[in-house]
C-alpha cells in the first residue's frame, strides 16, 4: 500500500449543528440517567448553555460529517479491513444543544508495522463552535489488516 | 457526586459503573443517535458474512459507558482528556464493567488533576477497552 502521499492530507471543514432532539436520544441509548442530559432547565441549573453533549459525543459530530471513512476511501482500502483501534478526546469547553461546531481532518501520521501486514492511520480533528473557541480535539487510530 | 482531590491518592479506585447484559435493542438503539449505522450492529446475518459471530457492540457504545466512570465522580466540564484502546469485541449478553484507578495527582496551572487509568472488562474478566483520563477537581 503507498500512503506517503497521505501523511499530511487536510479535508474539507465541515459543520454540525447540535440538536436537542439527538442529544436526548443519545443519552438515552447509552443509559445516561442524569437530568442535565434530557431536561433543559436542569442543565442550565448546572451551569450549561443547554443540554451538554455527552463526552464521546464528539466523535458522533465528525462520523456524521463523514470524516470517519474518507482516508479510508481516499486510499481504496476496503472498509471491512479496518478497525478503530484507539479514541481520544482532549476538551477545552462543553459542546451543548444549539452550538454549531466546525472542524476539519488532518491526517497526521501512517505506518505500518509487522512488515506491512499492520497499517496505522492517525488522524487528528479539531473543533470549534460558533463563537470560535476551541471545544475538543479528537485523535483517532485507524488499523489497517493487509492482505 | 464530585470527588473532591483530597478524596482520592494514587491507587484509589473509583466507583465501577456497570452495564448489561447488553440487548440487541441496546445495540441497535445507539445506531441511529450515534451516527454510526454499520449494519454489522444490527443485522447477524451482514455480521456473520463479515466473519463475525453475530451483531456486536459499537466500539464507541463501550466507549460511552466508560465515560460514566469519569462522569460518577465529577461533571463531565471537568473532563480534561479522555483516550480508550479499542481491545475486544462486546456482544449480546455481555455485561460490561468499567473501572477507574488513580495513577497520579498533579498540578496544571491552576487546577488539581488526577489522571486515572480505565478499563472496560466483559463478564468474564476480558478487557474490551483500555483508557486513561485526565480530570479536574476541586
Amino acid at each position: 500500500m503507498q500512503y506517503e502521499a497521505f501523511i499530511g492530507k487536510e479535508y474539507a471543514p465541515f459543520t454540525f449543528e447540535v440538536e436537542k432532539g439527538r442529544l436526548r436520544m443519545f443519552a438515552k441509548a447509552t443509559g445516561l440517567a442524569d437530568p442535565i442530559y434530557s431536561d433543559e432547565a436542569a442543565a442550565k441549573a448546572a451551569g450549561y448553555r443547554s443540554l451538554p453533549a455527552p463526552p464521546t459525543f464528539a466523535y458522533t459530530i465528525t462520523m456524521d460529517a463523514g470524516q470517519s471513512f474518507n482516508v479510508l476511501e481516499d486510499m481504496g482500502v476496503s472498509l471491512p479491513k479496518a478497525v478503530h483501534g484507539g479514541q481520544r478526546f482532549v476538551y477545552h469547553a462543553p459542546i451543548c444543544a444549539g452550538d454549531v461546531i466546525t472542524g476539519r481532518q488532518k491526517v497526521t501520521n501512517i505506518y505500518d508495522k509487522k512488515g506491512g501486514a499492520l497499517v496505522f492511520i492517525e488522524t487528528e480533528i479539531p473543533l470549534r463552535n460558533q463563537l470560535g473557541e476551541a471545544v475538543c480535539d479528537l485523535y483517532s487510530t485507524v488499523v489497517v489488516r493487509n492482505g | 457526586m464530585t470527588l473532591k482531590f483530597n478524596d482520592l491518592e494514587v491507587g484509589s479506585r473509583i466507583p465501577d459503573v456497570v452495564k448489561g447484559p447488553l440487548t440487541r435493542s441496546q445495540i441497535a438503539l445507539f445506531a441511529v443517535p450515534s451516527g454510526d449505522h454499520n449494519p454489522i450492529h444490527l443485522d447477524d446475518e451482514v455480521a456473520r458474512q463479515g466473519g463475525l459471530p453475530g451483531v456486536i457492540a459499537h466500539g464507541m457504545l463501550n466507549m460511552a459507558y466508560l465515560s460514566q466512570a469519569l462522569i460518577g465522580i465529577a461533571p463531565q466540564r471537568n473532563i480534561r482528556e479522555f483516550s480508550a484502546r479499542f481491545q475486544a469485541m462486546a456482544f449480546p449478553g455481555d455485561v460490561i464493567t468499567c473501572t477507574g484507578e488513580v495513577t497520579a495527582k498533579k498540578r496544571i496551572g491552576e487546577e488539581n488533576i488526577v489522571e486515572l487509568k480505565l478499563a472496560a472488562l466483559n463478564q468474564k474478566g476480558e478487557k474490551i477497552l483500555d483508557g486513561s483520563a485526565q480530570v479536574a477537581l476541586p
